[in-house]
C-alpha cells in the first residue's frame, strides 16, 4: 500500500506543467484565440516534442507503456491551463483505443508521434471533439467501431460557449474495411475508453479548480475595498478555504481511479464515476466562488476567469452526465460489499 | 502507487480480526460518560486490549506499542470499527497527548507516562478551554507560576471531555504573568485527584456528564511534568491540534462503517422514503471514501517523511460536515420515529442514530472550530492576509 507518486512520475508532470506555464498562459490563449480560432501550433508541437502523444502506448507501437497514473498529473496540468489542443483527449483516451482495438503499425507509429491525431466520437458523447484537426477519427456505428481518415468524413461545426472547444457532428458511412472492433469486442473497448474518458476529464476539472481557485486568491491579495486587501475579510477567505476543502477531497479519488482503472470491474468503474463527480463538483464551486470574489470584473471579458469557467461547464457534462456517474456509483454502493476492508477490494463475483 | 495491501499487512488484518472476535465484549459497555461503572468497565476493556499488545499499535515496543507504521494503524482501526469494539476511552490521552509526548517530551516523561497511557492504568482528559478563551485559546489566563522545582497552578478550565472520571489532565498555562497572547505559556501535565483540583461536571445536550470544568486553586505540579520549554506551550499544542485535526482523532473507519449501517437503514425503508433518499445515501458512501482516500495519501506522505500542515485544517471541516450529514440522512428515513428514545417500545430501530446526529453536531465545535480551521486553511495555505 503506497498512495503516492514516484520521483519520475513527479517530474514528468512538472516539465508539461513547464511547456504549458511558457506557451498556456491567458495572453497566449487570448493571442491564439485572435489569430488562429484558438489552436497555436508552436504551442502544440512543444507539447508533441516532449513525447506525450504516445505515453500509453505500448512500446511495439512506439509508445512509452507507461499507464493512467503516469498520465493523471499531466491531464490535471492541462486544466490549470485549460489547454485548447487535444492533448488529453488524443494521448489519453484515443490512442490507447486505437491500440487496443488494433491497427496497423504504420498508422500508431504516427500517432504515438503525434503525427497522425485522433478524434473520437464516443457513444456518451453527442459530438466530436477537435474533429477539424484530426487525421483520423474513431467512430462509433451500432455496436461497431470504425476507423475513418478524415477525407471519409463531414464536418459540421457545433459552436461552444468555450471558445477554445472545437465540436462537431460527423457526416459518415460505415463500411466493412472501416471497421476496427466488432459487435463482441466493441463493450469492453467503449467501456474502457468511457472510463479513461472520465477520468481525465476529471484530472481537467481538478486542475480547473485550483486554477480558479489560484486566481481568486491573486485577486482576493491585491483588490482592496474599505482600505484593505479584500482577502483580509473572513467572508472572503471562508468562500476560499471551502473551494480548497472541495479540492482537497476530490484529488485522492481522482488519483486512486488513475490507480484502479485496470481493474475494469463494478469497483473501478464507481471509483472514476466518483472521481468525476467530486472533480467536476470542485471545479464548480470553485469557478463561481472565483466569480464572485472578483465582483464585477470577473463577469469581464478582459479578466481570464471566464475561459476556465467555461471549460468547466462543458467537462462537467462530457464523458458522462453526473446523472450517468451517480448511477454507477449507486451500483457499487448498493449492489457490492461496504466497509473499509472493501475500499480497495475487487469486485465481488457470485460464485 | 499501489493501492493493494503487502501479505504482511494483509495477515495483520487476519491476526487481529481473530483476536477481536474472540475478546470483544458480546453486548455494548455501558456509557464512559453517564457513571464510573461505564467507565470502569471501558478501562478493563483497555487492560483487555492491552493484553494482546494492541493498546497502541504505531507506538514502540517499549512504550506498550508494537512499532507499526500509519498504514497499520489505519487497518486497525479498520478491524476495530468492524469489530464494533469499545469506544475508546482513552483517546484524548492516546491520540493527542501521545503523539506530543513522543516529539516533544523527555525519555522519562515518556517512560513514565506513555506505558501508563498505552495500557488504560492513566485515562487522560484536556484542559486547554477556558470560559474567555475558546476559539480564541491564546486569551487563556489559567496561570502556573513557578516556586522552586515546583508551578503552582491556578485557574479555571471548561468542555474537558472525560475530566468526569479521568485520571490525568494535560493543561494550557501561563507561565510568565506578564505574558501575553501565545507568548509565555507551558503545557503541564497534572493528576486529577491532586489537592486543590475541583471537577464539575458538565451535563452536554444529552443529558449524559460528556465533560467537565476543573477549578485549580494552588495546585502544585513538579517541573518534570511540564511538557517541552517553559514558554513553548502554544506551539506545542498546535502540533497537538494538527495530530487531532490531521490523522488521529477521527478515523475515516468510523464513517465509513456508519455508512455501512445507513445502507442497511436505506434498504429496510426504500419503500416508504422520498426519491431523493437513495442520492443521500449514495453522496454519503462517496464523502467517506474520499476521506478514507485522504488519510490513506496522507499516511503515505507521512511514511515517506513529509509532515502534516495546514492542510489538516481541510480534514477536520470535510469530516464534521460529512458526519452531520449521515446522521440526517439516518434521520430523514427514520422520519417521525426518529425523535424516539428508549424505553419507548417503537426506538429499537433509532438504534444510535439520534445519539450519533448529537454527537455529530457538536464536530463543528469541537478540536477547533470550523471558522477557525476556514481562517488557518485562508491564511496558512492560501497565504490570504491576516
Amino acid at each position: 500500500m503506497d498512495f503516492s507518486f514516484s520521483e519520475e512520475q513527479r517530474m514528468a508532470a512538472e516539465s508539461v506543467r513547464q511547456v504549458l506555464n511558457d506557451h498556456c498562459q491567458p495572453a497566449a490563449l487570448r493571442n491564439s484565440l485572435a489569430g488562429n480560432g484558438g489552436q497555436d501550433e508552436a504551442r502544440w508541437r512543444a507539447l508533441l516534442d516532449t513525447g506525450l502523444a504516445g505515453m500509453l502506448l505500448p512500446e511495439s507501437a512506439g509508445g512509452l507503456a507507461l499507464t493512467e497514473v503516469d498520465f493523471v498529473l499531466i491531464a490535471e496540468a492541462c486544466g490549470y491551463y485549460a489547454l485548447p489542443e487535444p492533448l488529453v483527449e488524443h494521448a489519453g483516451i484515443a490512442a490507447p483505443l486505437l491500440a487496443a482495438a488494433g491497427a496497423e503499425p504504420t498508422l500508431m507509429e504516427r500517432v504515438a508521434t503525434g503525427e497522425a491525431l485522433l478524434a473520437i466520437g464516443h457513444p456518451i458523447n453527442p459530438l466530436v471533439a477537435d474533429a477539424d484537426r484530426a487525421t483520423h477519427l474513431l467512430l462509433h456505428a451500432q455496436d461497431e467501431i470504425h476507423l475513418l481518415p478524415a477525407s471519409a468524413v463531414q464536418l459540421k461545426r457545433q459552436e461552444s460557449i468555450d471558445p477554445f472547444r472545437r465540436l462537431f457532428s460527423v457526416s459518415w458511412t460505415p463500411n466493412t474495411s472501416s471497421r476496427i472492433a466488432e459487435a463482441n469486442t466493441t463493450p469492453a473497448l467503449w467501456n474502457a475508453t468511457l472510463d479513461r474518458g472520465a477520468l481525465f476529464t476529471a484530472a481537467q476539472c481538478l486542475g480547473l479548480a485550483q486554477r480558479a481557485g489560484d486566481l481568486a486568491v491573486a485577486y482576493a491579495k491585491e483588490r482592496k475595498q474599505f482600505g484593505k486587501p479584500i482577502g483580509s475579510y473572513q467572508a472572503v477567505k471562508h468562500l476560499l478555504a471551502n473551494v480548497q476543502v472541495k479540492i482537497e477531497f476530490a484529488r485522492p479519488v481522482v488519483y486512486a481511479a488513475a490507480a484502479e482503472i485496470g481493474n475494469a470491474d463494478a469497483m473501478s468503474r464507481a471509483r472514476v464515476s466518483h472521481a468525476k463527480l467530486a472533480a467536476a463538483e470542485a471545479a464548480d464551486q470553485a469557478v463561481r466562488s472565483a466569480l464572485q470574489v472578483h465582483g464585477a470584473m470577473g463577469y469581464s471579458w478582459e479578466v481570464d476567469l471566464h475561459f476556465y469557467l467555461k471549460r468547466v461547464l462543458a467537462l462537467t457534462y462530457a464523458w458522462g452526465h453526473p446523472a450517468f456517474h451517480r448511477a454507477r456509483v449507486a451500483a457499487r454502493v448498493f449492489e457490492q460489499p461496504l466497509g473499509p476492508d472493501h475500499t480497495f477490494a475487487r469486485e465481488h463475483s457470485h460464485a | 502507487m499501489d493501492l493493494t495491501y503487502t501479505p504482511e499487512q494483509q495477515s495483520f488484518r487476519h491476526e487481529l480480526r481473530g483476536w477481536l472476535e474472540r475478546h470483544v465484549p458480546d453486548h455494548p459497555l455501558p456509557s464512559f460518560d453517564a457513571t464510573r461503572e461505564g467507565f470502569e468497565a471501558h478501562r478493563a476493556w483497555e487492560r483487555t486490549l492491552a493484553g494482546g499488545n494492541w493498546g497502541m499499535v504505531t507506538w514502540p515496543r517499549e512504550f506498550g506499542g508494537r512499532g507499526l507504521d500509519l498504514i497499520q494503524w489505519l487497518i486497525f482501526e479498520e478491524e476495530y470499527y468492524r469489530a464494533a469494539a469499545p469506544v475508546r476511552v482513552n483517546q484524548n490521552g492516546l491520540f493527542l497527548l501521545g503523539p506530543t509526548l513522543m516529539e516533544f517530551g523527555t525519555p522519562q516523561q515518556k517512560a513514565r507516562f506513555l506505558p501508563a497511557m498505552a495500557c488504560g492504568d492513566e485515562i487522560w482528559a484536556q484542559a486547554w478551554s477556558e470560559p474567555q478563551a475558546g476559539s480564541d485559546l491564546a486569551a487563556v489566563r489559567a496561570t502556573a507560576i513557578r516556586e522552586g522545582s515546583e508551578y503552582v497552578l491556578n485557574g479555571h478550565k471548561i468542555w474537558s471531555s472525560r475530566a468526569v472520571f479521568a485520571d490525568w489532565a494535560f493543561g494550557l498555562f501561563r507561565s510568565d504573568p506578564n505574558s501575553e497572547r501565545h507568548k509565555g505559556l507551558s503545557l503541564i501535565l497534572f493528576p486529577l485527584n491532586a489537592p486543590g483540583v475541583t471537577v464539575k461536571p458538565t451535563v452536554r445536550i444529552d443529558g449524559k456528564k460528556g465533560f467537565a470544568e476543573i477549578f485549580l486553586d494552588n495546585v502544585r505540579a513538579p517541573v518534570a511534568h511540564r511538557l517541552g520549554e517553559e514558554g513553548a506551550g502554544w506551539s506545542i499544542c498546535m502540533a497537538t491540534a494538527g495530530f487531532e485535526r490531521g490523522l488521529m482523532l477521527r478515523s475515516p473507519a468510523r464513517y465509513q462503517h456508519a455508512v455501512t449501517r445507513l445502507v442497511e437503514l436505506y434498504r429496510r425503508h426504500a419503500h416508504e422514503v422520498e426519491p431523493t433518499t437513495a442520492a443521500a445515501v449514495t453522496r454519503a458512501w462517496m464523502d467517506a471514501e474520499s476521506y478514507a482516500l485522504s488519510i490513506y495519501a496522507t499516511a503515505s506522505r507521512l511514511i515517506a517523511g513529509g509532515v502534516i500542515g495546514p492542510e489538516a485544517s481541510t480534514n477536520k471541516i470535510f469530516w464534521s460536515e460529512l458526519d452531520i450529514a449521515l446522521n440526517q440522512t439516518a434521520l430523514s428515513i427514520l422520519g417521525a420515529r426518529a425523535e424516539l428514545v428508549p424505553p419507548a417500545s417503537e426506538a429499537q430501530e433509532v438504534d444510535s442514530w439520534l445519539d450519533d446526529y448529537l454527537f455529530a453536531l457538536a464536530g463543528p465545535i469541537y478540536a477547533g472550530a470550523n471558522e477557525i480551521q476556514r481562517n488557518i486553511i485562508a491564511e496558512r495555505m492560501l497565504g490570504l492576509p491576516r
